[in-house]
């Protein structure tokens, strides 16, 4: 079964179409990134699977539940935007997730912490923005979920800690698991990817294997992107 | 081995070429075990199934092979260094020949073009 499916999946916004009847199965095992434009429909997808939307019409089904109680018990989620209480310090930050969460892996969150020499006794509101960002992906990387959905998670952090990520995200997943990654630095994360999702004004324009477009194509997935969204 | 990933080509079969090198030079050796796919994809920074594609290759061309319970292993056959890197020289001298066509030298001079620059 899919880990996650959409079928004529579309969502409105008073009279802005968001996603225009999509139609997407991301199998167990894959790294899919969903590449977009700004404004583009990624993070609707994602807010979508999490059941902080509801659709317009069509469905979106992870392991074959509409997002729920029993969903977010199997999907990870990395917001777009800091969503983590800030007057914590990183120790209760853990404690607190796995308080929320059965799958929470204290001991691969605590090692991923002193790999990026984080210091657990600091209060979120006291770090850097990438330092933020590195620790709510660790929060998310350390549960042992189903589905990951990042929404852009490397958007903030310096060349050399986005490798630590993306080597931390293919290092972490389970191998029956997804994961999703929505973003448009596609030369960063393309390496990682199995395959990649084009969306464009709501709507799928390319689905492709990575391997696929660069045996095809001869060329990188960023240097096609750059030719389907040029302005 | 050095993982810079070229933009034209697949990164399984990049790979591929990685580790056929490394066997060639002897940086793999013979019986050598190899470490899990999973490490060795973020080692690399490449997806585990891309990396679990290469090693399929690899296996499928009898150059590494899998051990039950114990992992994958560098080849141990006589010839296999030999092979890859016959195969490895000749794949590089056929891009460098069509590129010196391009240039317009025949063959002849191309010969002496290499002596001049062996020297």
């Amino acid at each position: 079964m899919a880990t996650l499916e959409c079928i004529g999946l579309t969502k409105r916004y008073g009279s802005v179409e968001a996603l225009d009847s999509i139609d997407l199965k991301v199998e167990p095992g894959r790294i899919t990134g969903l590449l977009g434009p700004n404004g583009s429909g990624k993070t609707t997808l994602i807010k979508l699977a999490n059941g902080l939307l509801t659709p317009t019409s069509g469905k979106i089904l992870i392991g074959g539940m509409e997002p729920g109680v029993e969903t977010k018990k199997i999907v990870s989620y990395l917001p777009e935007r800091l969503d983590i209480p800030t007057w914590m310090n990183v120790t209760q930050l853990l404690g607190f997730f796995r308080d929320f969460y059965a799958d929470f892996d204290l001991d691969r969150a605590r090692d991923m912490l002193a790999k990026l020499s984080i210091d657990e006794s600091m209060k979120i509101k006291a770090m850097s923005k990438g330092t933020r960002e590195k620790v709510q992906l660790i929060t998310v990387m350390s549960r042992r979920a189903k589905l990951y959905l990042l929404d852009e998670p490397i958007g903030g952090v310096d060349p050399a800690t986005r490798d630590y990520i993306l080597a931390t995200i293919i290092g972490n997943y389970d191998p029956e698991a997804s994961v999703v990654i929505s973003t448009h630095l596609i030369q960063d994360v393309e390496n990682v990817l199995d395959d990649v999702v084009f969306i464009d004004r709501g709507r799928i324009v390319l689905r492709s294997t990575v391997d696929d477009i660069r045996e095809k194509e001869g060329k990188s997935v960023d240097a096609l992107f750059r030719e389907v969204f040029r302005c | 081995m050095d993982w810079e990933f070229r933009q034209d080509a697949p990164i399984y079969t990049q790979i591929i070429e990685g580790f056929k090198l490394s066997i060639a030079s002897g940086e793999l050796k013979p019986g050598e075990r190899l470490r899990s796919v999973r490490e060795l994809a973020a080692w690399t920074g490449v997806n585990p199934n891309t990396m679990q594609r290469a090693l399929t290759e690899l296996e499928r061309e009898g150059l590494v092979f899998a051990q039950r319970t114990s992992g994958r292993y560098v080849t141990e056959a006589d010839d296999a260094v030999d092979r890859v890197r016959r195969e490895l020289a000749e794949s590089r001298v056929a891009d460098f020949l069509a590129y010196m066509r391009k240039l317009g030298f025949s063959a002849g001079e191309i010969v002496n073009i290499i002596k001049e620059g062996d020297n």
